[in-house]
């Protein structure tokens, strides 16, 4: 049986996503079995990128608004500066011809990474299934995410 | 040394270099030796680790003007 490797994806910064991709990457092109859990702030990175996010309830639809999220929309941990930091970072990253954040997350599925969202969040968010992309595989919780972390030795929480 | 297959990943940082090899590798036969063409410095260190962890064999890394030629023999 091959090596487990389990990310949490909590945040959704973006420079944080693509350390967590490259891992996920990284650790698949090395033979590992590599799931991703994705949960609060970092179901961001599978919302889908085009389209309304629908939810229910005003509270919901106001949060949903402002956290509208995809992974297009990722927002620098530091430096951001209204999306200069990010421009000006992206511009960096095709320099070295780094793939971007949604290049990353279609990379991680081609290799074989599973991709989970957290239902949990998704029920406090208001988010059904149609607020994600097709990637993803599963939508579980926590004990899904131990039962997997139990048979790891690199288990992360980004 | 002479290889089946060349792989060009000069300009490219990690995870590309490790990711293209993976997925070349797929395309040979076991035995073949795969020749990747690399400038980030990494992969001195990245290309033993990858082989290591997938039971690759390393035949070795030339290294010349800031260009690395790493030569991997698929086992499996």
């Amino acid at each position: 049986m091959s090596e487990k490797v389990t990310l949490i994806m909590f945040s959704d910064d973006m420079d944080k996503a693509l350390a967590a991709l490259n891992l996920a990457i990284g650790a698949s092109s090395m033979g590992m079995e590599v799931s991703i859990f994705f949960t609060f702030w970092g179901l961001n990175l599978i919302k889908k990128n085009d389209g309304p996010t629908k939810s229910r309830g005003i509270m919901r639809k106001m949060l949903n608004f402002m956290n509208r999220g995809g992974s297009k929309r990722l927002k620098l941990s530091r430096f951001h500066m209204f999306g200069l930091g990010k421009w000006m970072i992206g511009k960096l990253m095709q320099d070295i011809k780094f793939p971007s954040p949604q290049e990353l997350m279609m990379m991680a599925h081609q290799s074989g990474v599973k991709f989970i969202a957290c239902t949990t969040s998704m029920g406090m968010m208001g988010l059904s299934k149609e607020a994600f992309i097709p990637e993803v595989d599963s939508y579980a919780g926590v004990a899904t995410y131990l039962a997997n972390a139990k048979e790891g030795r690199i288990n992360l929480f980004i | 040394m002479k290889a089946d297959a060349t792989l060009d990943c000069v300009g490219l940082y990690c995870p590309m270099p490790i990711y293209n090899t993976a997925s070349k590798l797929k395309e040979l036969k076991p035995g073949q030796v795969l020749e990747v063409l690399a400038s980030d410095e990494g992969i001195k260190a990245d290309a033993p680790a990858w082989c290591q962890a997938t039971g690759n064999e390393l035949l070795g890394i030339e290294e010349k003007e800031g260009e690395y030629k790493v030569y991997i023999k698929k086992s499996k």
